[in-house]
This record gives structure tokens, C-alpha cells and sequence, in this order.
């Protein structure tokens, strides 16, 4: 009986309608999450996978050594890399494509090379207007990562204990 | 101000084309405010539900997001009006506006003040319902004419869903008249007089929540809008519609919901008075608001209820949502018009007398 | 011509040409949507005549409930027109002759002599304020009240018959009925048990040795 009476109240009472209210309208006042993206930015990590680079090292000479571990490992068939021997007899790659739209972040390539060449930097903002764009080559990638050294060997740094 | 507008025409223009003249002056003077509260509406209903979700809401259009509804609309004008080759033609035009012309009609009788009102009718109340049960036409005419499974089962569902809800609505209105003793629109807002306890909201309460329930499923709002339940029949009724025969289904849509909240505040919760009315300190400090902003204020709350709402609760499955409607809302509404009754024989409080 | 005459002249003329259109169009859709109009004009019409709530009444039964459960059954028929149409000339005789009958019997009640100032009066016209359900209310409820009543047990013997002629419950080895108020009631400690069980570890499976080599 008692049972009875409470399922009524609870029923013609709407309480657990209100309970539901209650949480919404909560939530109404609570402080807003909302990140407005082109003016405000989220934090990256320093292990954030965009956009690709080669780098050098400090002395100017580019580090790849055309071991192809990278083009081995990766997943989409991303990168394509043919070596030649330099007039110095060093070996060195010759072409050294990224599809950036086959490509899937994954940060294979990076994990995989033994000389940190091919990095992924925290630069995702960036866009193809035409077809063969899309097509980093070697001079663009080093270039890149001309560009972008410093803020690369600060996140290699800072991640550098955990590896 | 009209009649002398009026006479003024007259003298030089044939007596009914001045009668004309007013009457759409008139109408205009209504409806263009509702439909600009429409627009902003539409903005208020993502504002609301976007903080509920810890969100913004749109604020990039204005600052703020303010002028969002007008990009909205002007996004809607500008798109290609997509007939499906097997609709038939008339209908699928007429349909939107079919939905829209009857929810603008029922402004006609809405009192917005003391004497505000374009035609102060004695059957206002029943007009609403009429003129209202008009929308389903729009509804049934759209998914019929689309020729398409969806929007079919869509009409199907939603003037199923509209005509019994009806009914309690109707049941709840009589109570309204039996306290009232009057269908005059601003005759029921004169019973309301002195002060918030005065107001039918406290006799009527299970009516108040049986009106607004309703009201929810008259107008397809959420936990009652299987009518476009996306997950079965993508956007029922309307799925065939691009550009502003979109527009105007959700402008009406919109427009219903501000009807509906006017109603609530007129016929339970009193209207243009304030609710301080003979209390001590209160009343002398809110004398100067004038009569429309405390409506206003009341039909804001309503329609923010709407929102509050849409962002609160899933929807209800078919088959509950009928028996809700059957077996809950009319049996209690029959129920309190005999409450009604007997309150009214022994005239209890300030509302029977 | 005031602007009363304009609007009945108007409202009249929607009135009959959706009635002649309900009854001449193919689609029974269609005819269905000519009648709504019909009725909304009539209520007009109405209206203008000072009997505002007959006039809204009619909106409100005729067209915003009866004609949409109308349309309702008539949208989900396949209707086969021309199947319907098989026949026409045959019928025609018979059709014509209910016709005429039903136009004289019309014309029998309905005709002028029924009407005009001089049978029915000059009708009175009452001021703004003059509310017409007062006196509907009271006619129905003093002079017609025997009448009214007996209508209102028609139509409640009318919803009964129907939900006795419809109602068809199988039983139920045959077909699964859900019982809602059992499943609103439902709670979750109906549904799921919280059974509290040792903590027993599992021993690790032994090898067994192969005999049967």
C-alpha cells in the first residue's frame, strides 16, 4: 500500500522529471567549455603528430640516411624514398615523398627512424588548394623543418626522458 | 486609434478598401514582432541548449551570435526550392503554408494589454482551439504530397498525435472557462486579478501541467516529437522540403510555441498583471512596469521551459506517448471538472465569486 | 457594398466551388481537402451571420478532428479509380433517379418558400458584445435538454459499438500484448539482482597428459 502511494506521488508529482530538470539547469550555470578556435587555442602536447619534417643536423648536413625504415613502416603507404650515393660516398635519398593524403598520423615513420630525421611537429594548420600539393618533397619537408627547428628540438627535449 | 485611422481613409477611398487597409496595418503591427520573437527564438533555443551542455551556443554571427537567425534565413532563402518529381505540386506548396496561416490567424485574439488586442472576439478561447487544430492540415498535406514513405508515416504520426492531444487540451480550456465564467480572452485575464494567488494557476494546477503537456505535443517539441524522430523516419514531414518551405514549417513550428506559451500565461497565469499586485512594499516598487513586460516576462519563462525541456528529456516511444495522452491526461482533466464543480459550488478562495 | 457583404460574397463563393470541387475531383484525397475548405468557408459564413460559435465549432469538429481522421483512413487506401469508374453508364440511370429524389426532398425543405423576410422575419441584429453560446447554452440546456441528452447517449453508444466491433484480444499464446503500466512501473531492482559472491580464485588449468599416443 505504502508502496502504491509512493509510486503515485512519484508519478503524478513528475519528481523524477524534476530531478532531471534539476541537472540541466545546473549545468546551464556552470562555466562554459567551449574552446573559440581560431582565437583561442587548445594546449598541444609535445608528442603531437602534424605535419611532417626533415631535419638536420647542427651543422647543416641533412640527417636521413635513406634506410627506408620509415617507408617500411608505414601503415598507408605514405612515403616513397629512393637513395643514390652522394659525390661524398655518403648514402643519402634522392626523393623523399610524404602523400599527405594517404598519410594517417600515425607517427610510425618517426618511431621508426634511427636518426630522427622525419619528425611530426605540432603544425596542423595547414591546407592543399590544388592537386600535387599534397606531395611534400624533400626540399619542402626540409625546408619545414628549417623552419620549425627550434620548436622541434624543444618538444624532442622535453620528451626526450620518457623515450 | 484604428477607428479614427479608419474614418480618416474613408473620406477619400472606398469604405471597405479603408476597412482593408487597417485590418492589414493591423495585422501587420501583430505579426511582425511575433515573427522577429520567432527568429530570436530559434537563437535562444540553441543558446539555452548549447549552456545546458556546457556549450556557447552560435556566436559567431554578431556579436555574440545575435544576428544568427538572420544568417539562418538568408542561408534558407538563398537555397534551390527541391521539388520531388512524384509530389504533387499544389499541395506540396500549399503545405507549408497551410502550417504557417493558421498559427498567424490565432494572434488575432491574443490580448497583448489592457485592450491591446486587434479583435476582442467572445469566443477567443475556442477560436485558438480552431484555428489551431487547422495546423494538423499542413502537416497531413506535406507528407502526403511528398510522396514519400517518411514524411507519410511522419503525417501519420504527428495528426494521430495532434488530434488526441487535442482533447486535453480542450478539457483543460473548459476548466479555464468553467473558474473564468467567460471565452473572451480578456475577460479571463480580469478574473485573474489581484496578485499571484489570484491567478488560476493555483485551482487549475493539474490543468496548468495537462495544458503545457499538451502544448509540448501540439507543437512537436521534444519529449512528444516522434512526429520527426530522426532515427526512424529521418525528419517526418518535412524531409522533402529544402530551402523556405523548410523555413516555414519551422517558423510555424516556432510560432506555435510562442502561441502556446501566450495562452499559458494568459489563461493561468494572469495575464498582464503582475503578480505583486496588493502586496505591501512590492507593489508600490513595481508599479511603473507596464502591463505587457510582465506578460512578456511570463511568456519568456514559458517558452524558456520549452527549451529547458528539449534539452532535459529523450523522447517518448509511440505507443506511451498515445497512452499518456488517453489514459492520463484526458481521464484527469475529466476528473477536474468535477473538482471545478464543486470548488465553484462552495466558491472556495479568491477565484469563485 | 459594405465590407461585410464583400466578405460573405467571397466566403460564399470559396464555399461553393470546394463543393463542387469535392464532388468532381478524381483524387479522394483531394475531395477530402475540398471539403475541409468547404467547411472553413461555411464557418465563415457563419461567423458573418453573428453565430460565431457555431461558425468555430465547425471548425473544430468538422474540420480539425472528423476530416482528419477521414483523411486518415482515406490517405492509407489504395484506392483503384479505374476499377471505380467500371460501371458508370450502367449506374448512371439509378444514380441520377437518387439524385433528383434527394434534390426534392432538399427543395421540399430547403426551397424559397421556406425562405425570404417575409416567412422567416427580419432577423435581429445584435450588438457587438452579444455573446451567442449564452444563448446556444441556454436553449440546449432548458427547451432541447430531453434532445440533448439523447444525442449525447447516441454517440457514447456509437464510441462503445465501435470499440466493442474493433477490440480483439487474442490470447495471449498467440500474441505477445506488452502491459505499459507494468513496464513504466518497472524499476531497476525488478530487472537485475546485485548477488554478492566470494572472491574465488580460479585454479590454473592443468595440462593433462596425452595418453593415447
Amino acid at each position: 500500500m505504502i508502496g502504491f502511494i509512493k509510486h503515485q506521488v512519484k508519478t503524478f508529482g513528475l519528481i523524477e522529471l524534476f530531478k532531471g530538470l534539476a541537472v540541466t539547469g545546473k549545468y546551464f550555470f556552470k562555466k562554459k567549455i567551449t574552446v573559440r578556435y581560431p582565437e583561442e587555442k587548445t594546449p598541444l602536447s609535445p608528442r603531437f603528430r602534424g605535419h611532417h619534417a626533415l631535419r638536420r643536423y647542427a651543422n647543416g648536413e641533412e640527417r636521413c640516411i635513406a634506410c627506408k625504415l620509415c617507408e617500411a613502416v608505414c601503415p598507408a603507404n605514405a612515403i616513397t624514398i629512393e637513395a643514390e650515393e652522394r659525390e661524398d660516398g655518403s648514402r643519402r635519398t634522392t626523393r623523399y615523398d610524404i602523400d599527405m593524403f594517404k598519410c594517417i598520423y600515425c607517427g610510425f615513420c618517426e618511431e621508426a627512424c634511427p636518426v630522427d630525421a622525419v619528425v611530426e611537429t605540432r603544425v596542423f594548420e595547414y591546407e592543399f588548394h590544388q592537386r600535387g600539393e599534397n606531395i611534400m618533397t624533400k626540399d619542402k619537408l626540409l625546408a619545414f623543418g628549417d623552419k620549425h627547428e627550434a620548436q622541434i628540438a624543444a618538444d624532442r627535449a622535453a620528451d626526450a626522458k620518457y623515450r | 486609434m484604428f477607428n479614427a485611422l479608419q474614418g480618416w481613409l474613408s473620406i477619400f477611398l472606398w469604405d471597405w478598401l479603408a476597412i482593408l487597409m487597417t485590418l492589414v496595418l493591423q495585422v501587420v503591427i501583430v505579426v511582425l514582432p511575433i515573427m522577429i520573437a520567432v527568429a530570436f527564438l530559434t537563437l535562444a533555443e540553441r543558446k539555452v541548449i548549447g549552456f545546458m551542455q556546457v556549450r556557447m551556443g552560435p556566436n559567431r554571427v554578431g556579436p555574440n551570435g545575435i544576428l544568427q537567425p538572420f544568417a539562418d534565413a538568408l542561408k534558407l532563402i538563398m537555397k534551390e526550392f527541391v521539388r520531388p518529381q512524384q509530389s504533387n505540386l499544389y499541395l506540396f506548396i500549399i503545405a507549408p503554408v497551410l502550417a504557417l496561416a493558421p498559427v498567424v490567424a490565432a494572434w488575432a485574439v491574443i490580448p497583448f494589454g489592457e485592450g491591446a488586442v486587434v479583435s476582442d472576439i467572445n469566443v477567443g478561447v475556442m477560436y485558438v482551439l480552431a484555428v489551431s487544430s487547422i495546423v494538423v492540415y499542413g502537416v497531413i498535406i506535406a507528407g502526403w504530397a511528398s510522396n514519400s514513405k517518411y514524411a507519410f508515416l511522419g503525417a501519420l504520426r504527428a495528426s494521430a498525435q495532434k488530434v488526441s492531444y487535442e482533447i486535453a487540451m480542450g478539457f483543460a480550456l473548459v476548466t479555464v472557462l468553467m473558474v473564468a465564467g467567460s471565452m473572451n480572452l480578456t475577460e479571463i485575464v480580469h478574473g485573474q486579478q489581484g496578485g499571484f494567488w489570484n491567478w488560476y494557476w493555483i485551482p487549475l494546477l493539474p490543468m496548468l501541467a495537462v495544458y503545457f503537456i499538451s502544448g509540448l505535443a501540439e507543437t512537436n517539441r521534444t519529449p512528444f516529437d516522434v512526429v520527426e524522430g530522426e532515427a526512424e523516419i529521418v525528419a517526418g514531414f518535412h524531409v522533402e522540403y529544402s530551402s523556405m518551405g523548410f523555413g516555414v514549417f519551422m517558423l510555424a513550428e516556432y510560432a506555435m510555441m510562442v502561441l502556446i506559451s501566450f495562452m499559458t500565461a494568459i489563461m493561468f497565469l494572469g495575464g498582464w498583471y503582475s503578480p505583486f499586485e496588493n502586496i505591501p512594499v512590492l507593489d508600490p516598487l513595481t508599479a511603473w512596469i507596464p502591463g505587457f513586460i510582465w506578460l512578456f516576462l511570463k511568456v519568456a519563462f514559458l517558452l524558456f521551459l520549452f527549451l529547458w525541456f528539449r534539452a532535459t528529456f529523450p523522447r517518448y516511444r509511440y505507443d506511451q506517448l498515445m497512452r499518456l495522452g488517453w489514459k492520463v491526461l484526458i481521464p484527469l482533466t475529466i476528473v477536474w471538472v468535477f473538482v471545478v464543480g464543486v470548488m465553484h459550488y462552495f466558491s472556495i478562495g479568491p477565484w469563485f465569486n | 457594398m459594405t465590407f461585410e457583404q464583400l466578405i460573405f460574397y467571397i466566403l460564399a463563393a470559396i464555399a461553393v466551388i470546394s463543393s463542387l470541387m469535392m464532388i468532381s475531383v478524381n483524387n479522394p484525397v483531394k475531395a477530402a481537402l475540398w471539403l475541409v475548405l468547404a467547411f472553413i468557408a461555411t464557418a465563415g459564413v457563419w461567423i458573418t451571420a453573428q453565430a460565431e460559435f457555431l461558425g468555430i465549432v465547425l471548425i473544430l469538429v468538422y474540420a480539425g478532428a472528423v476530416m482528419v481522421l477521414f483523411l486518415f483512413v482515406v490517405m492509407m487506401l489504395d484506392i483503384n479509380l479505374v476499377k471505380l469508374k467500371e460501371g458508370f453508364i450502367r449506374y448512371l440511370p439509378i444514380g441520377v433517379l437518387a439524385a433528383l429524389g434527394i434534390f426534392a426532398l432538399m427543395y421540399m425543405v430547403l426551397g424559397p418558400n421556406n425562405f425570404g423576410m417575409d416567412v422567416t422575419g427580419e432577423p435581429v441584429r445584435f450588438d457587438a458584445n452579444h455573446s451567442n453560446t449564452t444563448m446556444i447554452g441556454l436553449a440546449l440546456y432548458t427547451v432541447h435538454v430531453y434532445a440533448f441528452i439523447l444525442a449525447a447517449v447516441l454517440l457514447l453508444v456509437g464510441i462503445v459499438a465501435a470499440i466493442a466491433l474493433t477490440i480483439r484480444r487474442r490470447p495471449p499464446h498467440e500474441v505477445k500484448y506488452q502491459n505499459i503500466d507494468k513496464q513504466v512501473k518497472t524499476q531497476a531492482r525488478d530487472r537485475f539482482e546485485m548477488i554478492k559472491m566470494q572472491p574465488v580464485k580460479e585454479k590454473p588449468v592443468e595440462n593433462k597428459k596425452e595418453e593415447d599416443e
